[in-house]
């Protein structure tokens, strides 16, 4: 297989990027990945694969992207450190590279006490950022960690996450040079609501010069009720949804309050778009993947370009 | 110090069901200073149990000793002579002491009476909080003095995660987060910049993940 990232050639392009999640099934069956990925397909450039998100024990994100691979999508393959050893980890990265995946997202997970797994026994051998490195140096100099020499390199561009939101924001532009020294090409960031709060981030990111150093897609997630607003304020830690924005939501009927979701997720994409140091978006339409062709029209981000 | 709790009394019931002679023993060391197994606790779980047997019509007799340490042969071998007069022993030190007793009276009954929980220490009365991991290479001064391996949810060695929330830990607001606390104590110290600096993989090899671990230190071997 000699696939190339579609994900890497758009943004080096110049092009801005779009980016959606999949959430794999909580079962085997193929046909649920098939259907979320045929209604992303040509709507974006690349389908992010969740790897166990909120440590729920799903498909495996390596497998799911091996079928989206081979629907003819470029995707993100996400790996979480906190499943896996550097043994794991490493190996999964030669195999998915074998499969054609293309792209690695490296993150830490949330922890194994947030799922249905809560007595599980957590990895966490590396950290992300350590992952980061790790991927790297198998990709550039062809080596696993400890130096023994690759047969044959993993061809990947890597991948990781920022929050914006999270504290100490003091300390996230520096964390987040920590990420691009390490290796990373790419960063996907966590949902924004609170665009103040981002851009005040970004700023932080032009003063040292991030935004020149690796590709930023500012992530987005459309509200599909107030009450989902209210939760992920209030309960998914490091989430930020201004009270304006809830009452937003709060004050539309019942029947068009997925309507008024979108409307809000298409005008932060059209800041995003504005704003210097934001190369894409990232779309996590949480089971709504039905929702991301609208919003990715409306926002002017059709049709996505073409390379053939 | 080794901070332990007690086993709740239903279980320890259970464990010496079919024991009627018992011998507490407790540790002068780490489980009194964390009130879970010293002179007192022997005591208090000694009555506890003749309590409970006398209640469901099984009268036992229950003997008591404490030690200086159960992590010490030297102390272990105190009870050789009343040990045999027991059916069965529940020892109220942490997980190492039953061990001991274990391996130097091979044909002995020995139950564990507390539950080890973590190396750490009382941070207000009544509130023991962990410090140490017990990885076996101490890396706390590049973290200002603070150890993310133990205090960190996720042991991350360049945190803090995008889990980090005003201060608390994504998996409960019970739980500081460790890195935010680095993060504040090197900035007031003005030494945000040694954050900035990756810190590569842990060898774990010295950790459990090396296998049991064993310390030989030649100049106290005789």
């Amino acid at each position: 297989m000699n696939n190339v990232s579609r994900l890497k050639k758009v943004l080096e392009n110049g092009e801005f990027a779009v980016t959606a999640e999949c959430g794999p099934p909580r079962g085997a069956d193929p046909e649920s990945v098939v259907k979320k990925a045929k209604l992303l397909k040509n709507n974006v450039d690349s389908v992010n694969v969740t790897d166990n998100q909120t440590a729920i024990v799903r498909m495996s994100s390596l497998a799911a992207c091996a079928l989206i691979q081979g629907m003819g999508l470029d995707s993100v393959l996400q790996m979480v450190v906190r499943d896996r050893n550097r043994i794991a980890l490493q190996s999964d990265i030669l195999g998915a590279s074998a499969l054609g995946i293309r792209n690695l997202l490296c993150l830490s997970g949330d922890h194994q006490s947030f799922g249905n797994q809560g007595q599980a026994k957590g990895v966490f051998d590396l950290d992300s950022i350590q992952f980061v490195r790790v991927a790297k140096n198998m990709r550039d100099e062809k080596v696993i960690l400890g130096g023994d020499p690759l047969s044959s390199p993993p061809d990947m561009f890597i991948g990781a996450t920022a929050n914006p939101f999270a504290d100490p924001i003091q300390f996230r532009a520096v964390r987040l040079a920590k990420k691009i020294e390490a290796g990373a090409d790419f960063i996907q960031t966590q949902c924004i609501y609170n665009l103040d709060r981002f851009e005040t981030w970004l700023n932080m990111l032009r003063e040292r010069g991030l935004t020149e150093k690796t590709f930023i897609l500012g992530g987005v997630t459309p509200l599909k009720s107030p009450g989902m607003a209210k939760y992920m304020n209030n309960k998914v830690a490091g989430i930020d949804v201004p009270e304006e924005l809830i009452k937003r939501m709060e004050g539309v009927p019942k029947d068009k309050q997925r309507k008024e979701g979108i409307n809000i997720c298409v005008e932060t994409i059209l800041r995003l778009k504005e704003m210097p140091g934001v190369k894409g978006v990232h779309i996590m339409a949480i089971e709504w993947e039905e929702a991301v062709g609208e919003i990715v029209e409306r926002s002017g981000l059709l049709p996505r370009p073409s390379f053939d | 110090m080794i901070v332990a709790e007690p086993k709740p009394i239903k279980e320890l019931l259970e464990m010496v069901q079919d024991f009627n002679k018992i011998l507490v023993i407790g540790c002068k060391g780490c489980v009194t200073v964390c009130n879970v197994g010293g002179l007192k606790e022997v005591g208090i779980l000694a009555s506890t149990l003749k309590i409970a047997r006398k209640k469901d019509g099984r009268e036992i007799e229950v003997g008591e000793h404490v030690l200086e340490r159960q992590c010490d042969p030297e102390y272990i071998d105190e009870v050789k002579d009343i040990i045999d007069d027991y059916d069965a022993v529940i020892s109220l030190a942490c997980g190492v002491g039953p061990q001991f007793l274990s391996e130097r009276y091979p044909s002995a009954r020995i139950f564990p009476g507390v539950n080890t929980k973590f190396m750490g220490g009382a941070v207000e009365h009544g509130v023991w909080s962990e410090r140490c991991a017990g990885c076996g290479q101490c890396v706390i001064h590049y973290f200002g003095g603070l150890c993310p391996i133990a205090r960190c949810s996720k042991s991350l060695m360049n945190g803090p995660c995008g889990g980090s929330s005003h201060g608390k830990c994504e998996i409960s607001d019970d739980v500081d987060c460790i890195w935010d606390i680095i993060v504040r104590k090197m900035m007031a110290q003005g030494r945000l910049d040694e954050l900035v600096k990756f810190r590569p993989p842990k060898s774990w090899t010295t950790a459990r993940d090396g296998g049991p671990r064993k310390m030989v230190r030649e100049e106290l071997v005789i």
